[in-house]
């Protein structure tokens, strides 16, 4: 063995396939099967999709870092369970590109936040997380909520996913701007529309206490609000069931 | 610089630069209304500036032909400066952000300068700035030595390091600016994606070029790292950063993959980087200064082959073990914690290999501050790789997952073995460089060997205690079988780790301007050592040959 490695040691190319060759193998065991075995992600017939100001909002999620200290990803443990809610399901995350399972909790889990707190608590929350919560150590997200929404380009957004595979339709990707605006506008025909074409579920609200024009902070609450809402298939798995009471 | 260019070398430069202040335009044309337009504007103006640079130099007399009989060490000075340029950034951000976590209003009212935008600037600039540039300017010096060959050229040596600097200055203002792919070790977007791949495949072809050239049969085990890091690190930055972006005038990019593959991919990225950037190449960097430093062969020959061939192919199983109990698939976090655990066999027996390479020389160890940084790194580095595969295995990571053990235990690897081996290697390597008898001040090595060991441990302790403790306060129950801890009762807990960790930080800062101050006052102040022949090749006779 060290006689064959004395000589190959002598050639740059083998040297370099072999590195090439050896550094291969585990990516492609690992990786490769998780798009071929169908039961790696659960089957959510009535999985929804981001609308478009959901997706906006996502954006900024990520623009912001917010990822860094919150995960997306409630583990298979007890105490995770009672603390965040039932545990995450690969199918929760199909359509989120990139997904942002997060790594670290310098604050708490959101795979399950939304619903949990009132739009109007998330706006005093991003504007000062200290005005609601004393000890929190989130920084401020003032400029959020005087920031304007940039909506015009939100139809590439979606033709984007659509190419990497979220199945929006051609109408979704047409009227991506004015749903944007009809769903933090309740009471306007935009509002009609964008329930129509995404589902009677939607969230309709003047999400950051304003109706009219569309902020950063109407989109990241809209998304926010969305957080584990996209199916309930976890709520559905055998474990979830048994603990029902 | 450019005088050192040959007529060709000088008319390819240009152009490149014509061509990319016309990408550069492009992009600020294209992206005017979104961010992407500023870094189309950032680049077209650093592109026209070196273009005038080349055309002010573009008649200066040529490089005389006996440059041939010498090493071509300037891009190697100009990686270390860079490189203590970025640490010293860098580690300033970094407890910026520490401080944050102990009073999170210490900022400006602006989203450039909040917590999220500005922690990659600290991951990037301590990873890819100082030790991407570590790497860089080392391999150059370590390959042309190892292999009594100078560099091919002059010219691709100078586009690796501006065209990776760049690449680092589009990450970190990109953050600023919001924008980032959110893949942890892999924020920056498509086109600086993009950007990276052409440098680093030229960077690939400039060390084959060299090894082509090689007058020693043998390709020494440094090589073997730095070909390893430079290969792999290929692969796994273009497999994770695969994304269709939204339009040519959007910085956005949607990733291709989603969910629990995306998840994978990612880390398996992440944890590689770890392996490819932040082991193989610094094993390769240890592999040449230690045992030029200690004056010692390497102990073993066998075991650096079973160390080498163990860590590249061992590696790149184990990233899933960051995504124990999550929805991907046990079989992948099975196989993850496995290899994990098997690492710690080629780990050890490097660590082992360098630090068995000292024997004979502690007595340089305890009188040479430089030498000790290493000797320290390599026992931080057994230390590391032993936690890391201890945390590795699921009930541990179940604790350790998400707390702050996992923020100390990627401080003990990154403070106590990647920055100490390269300052060692940076100490030992800048009085060579530049022909000095020695570093301008040896007990500023030593004060400096003090500050950063004692940030280290303090930063480390403290951040073991706060993970641990928050891991546990997590899952503690109390009598009547609900959780004990509100997530902010555990905050309240951490408050005084994070201020112990801030001054950790703080310490290894201080001790990182102290060699900064120390490297600037070497190269500007100390007396030429006319007798240094360092850069002359030499007609025979091994550099460094590993014991049998």
């Amino acid at each position: 063995m060290f006689g064959f490695h004395y000589r190959l040691e002598r050639k740059t190319i083998p040297f370099v396939l072999a590195i090439i060759g050896a550094a291969s193998i585990g990516g492609l065991v690992e990786i490769a099967p998780l798009f071929t075995i169908h039961q790696t992600v659960e089957s959510a017939p009535n999985m929804r999709m981001y609308t478009p100001l959901e997706l906006a909002g996502r954006n900024i999620y990520i623009r912001e870092g917010c990822y860094a200290c919150h995960s997306q990803m409630i583990r298979t443990l007890r105490d995770e369970v009672e603390r965040y809610g039932p545990y995450s399901l690969a199918v929760e995350s199909k359509y989120d590109h990139p997904m942002l399972w997060g790594s670290k909790r310098t604050g708490p889990d959101l795979a399950r936040i939304g619903d949990k707190y009132s739009d109007a608590w998330h706006v005093i929350h991003l504007n000062n997380p200290r005005d609601v919560v004393p000890e929190s150590v989130m920084p401020a997200y003032t400029w959020l909520k005087r920031t304007a929404l940039r909506t015009d380009d939100l139809g590439k957004h979606l033709t984007a996913l659509r190419a990497v595979g979220v199945p929006y339709t051609d109408a979704m990707i047409a009227n991506a701007t004015a749903d944007a605006f009809g769903q933090a506008n309740p009471g306007t025909p935009f509002a009609d529309d964008i329930v129509k074409r995404y589902g009677a579920a939607t969230n309709v609200s003047a999400f950051d206490g304003a109706p009219g024009n569309v902020t950063e902070m109407d989109a990241l609450i809209a998304y926010l609000q969305i957080l584990g809402q996209l199916t309930d298939a976890a709520y559905k798995s055998p474990v979830a069931e048994a603990a029902r009471p | 610089m450019i005088a050192q260019l040959t007529r060709t070398e000088r008319q390819i430069a240009l152009a490149m630069l014509v061509i990319l202040s016309a990408v550069g335009l492009l992009m600020a044309a294209s992206g005017r209304h979104d961010p992407l337009g500023i870094h189309g504007a950032l680049v077209a103006t650093l592109a026209v500036l070196g273009s005038f640079a080349v055309i002010a130099s573009y008649y200066r007399p040529l490089p005389t032909e006996d440059r041939r009989r010498q090493y071509y060490d300037d891009p190697s000075k100009f990686g270390i400066v860079a490189a203590m340029i970025w640490v010293a950034f860098g580690l300033f951000i970094g407890d910026w952000v520490a401080w944050l976590l102990v009073n999170p209003d210490l900022t400006f009212d602006a989203g450039w300068a909040s917590f999220g935008r500005i922690r990659p600037v600290h991951t990037t600039s301590v990873i890819f700035g100082f030790g991407g540039n570590a790497l860089i300017a080392t391999s150059f010096y370590v390959m042309q030595r190892t292999s009594r060959a100078r560099l091919p050229d002059q010219l691709s040596p100078w586009f690796v390091l501006f065209g990776y600097n760049l690449f680092c200055v589009l990450a970190i203002t990109g953050y600023m600016l919001g924008i980032t792919q959110s893949r942890e070790y892999a924020e920056p977007e498509w086109y600086a994606d993009i950007w990276l791949v052409i440098v680093w495949v030229v960077y690939f072809i400039t060390y084959l070029r060299t090894l082509a050239r090689r007058k020693e049969p043998h390709i020494y085990v440094s090589n073997w790292y730095y070909l390893a890091f430079i290969l792999v690190v290929a692969m796994l930055h273009i497999v994770n950063n695969l994304a269709v972006p939204v339009s040519l005038g959007h910085a956005k990019s949607y990733s291709l993959f989603s969910g629990v593959q995306d998840a994978m991919t990612e880390w398996w990225y992440g944890h590689n980087a770890v392996a490819f950037f932040l082991t193989s190449g610094f094993l390769g960097m240890m592999y040449y200064y230690m045992p030029k430093r200690a004056g010692r062969p390497i102990f073993s020959y066998r075991l650096s082959i079973i160390s080498f061939w163990g860590i590249t192919f061992f590696y790149i199983w184990v990233g899933s073990h960051h995504l124990h109990y999550t929805a991907l698939p046990q079989w992948v976090q099975t196989l993850g914690m496995t290899f994990s655990v098997l690492l710690l066999v080629p780990s050890w027996a490097s660590a082992a290999n360098a630090l068995l390479t000292l024997n004979g020389a502690w007595h340089k160890v305890r009188d040479d501050a430089t030498l000790r940084f290493m000797m320290v790194a390599a026992v931080f580095y057994g230390l590391t790789t032993f936690e890391g595969s201890f945390m590795a295995i699921r009930p541990v990571n179940s604790l350790s997952h998400y707390t702050d053990w996992t923020i100390a235990h990627v401080h003990a690897g990154a403070l106590g073995w990647v920055a100490m081996v390269t300052f060692g290697s940076i100490y030992a390597s800048v009085p060579w460089l530049w022909k000095r008898e020695g570093m301008h001040s040896a007990r500023l090595v030593e004060a400096h060997f003090w500050l950063a060991l004692a940030g280290t441990v303090v930063y480390v302790f403290a951040m073991w205690n706060s993970g641990i403790v928050q891991g546990l306060m997590w899952r503690t129950y109390n009598e009547s079988g609900t959780l004990a801890y509100s997530f902010v009762g555990t905050l309240i807990a951490m408050h005084p780790y994070y201020i112990a960790r801030a001054v950790g930080g703080l310490l290894f800062l201080i001790g990182a301007l102290v060699a900064c101050y120390n490297v600037y006052m070497t190269i500007r102040t100390a007396p030429r050592h006319e007798l240094e022949a360092g850069s002359e090749m030499p007609a025979a006779a091994p550099v460094l040959a590993p014991a049998e």
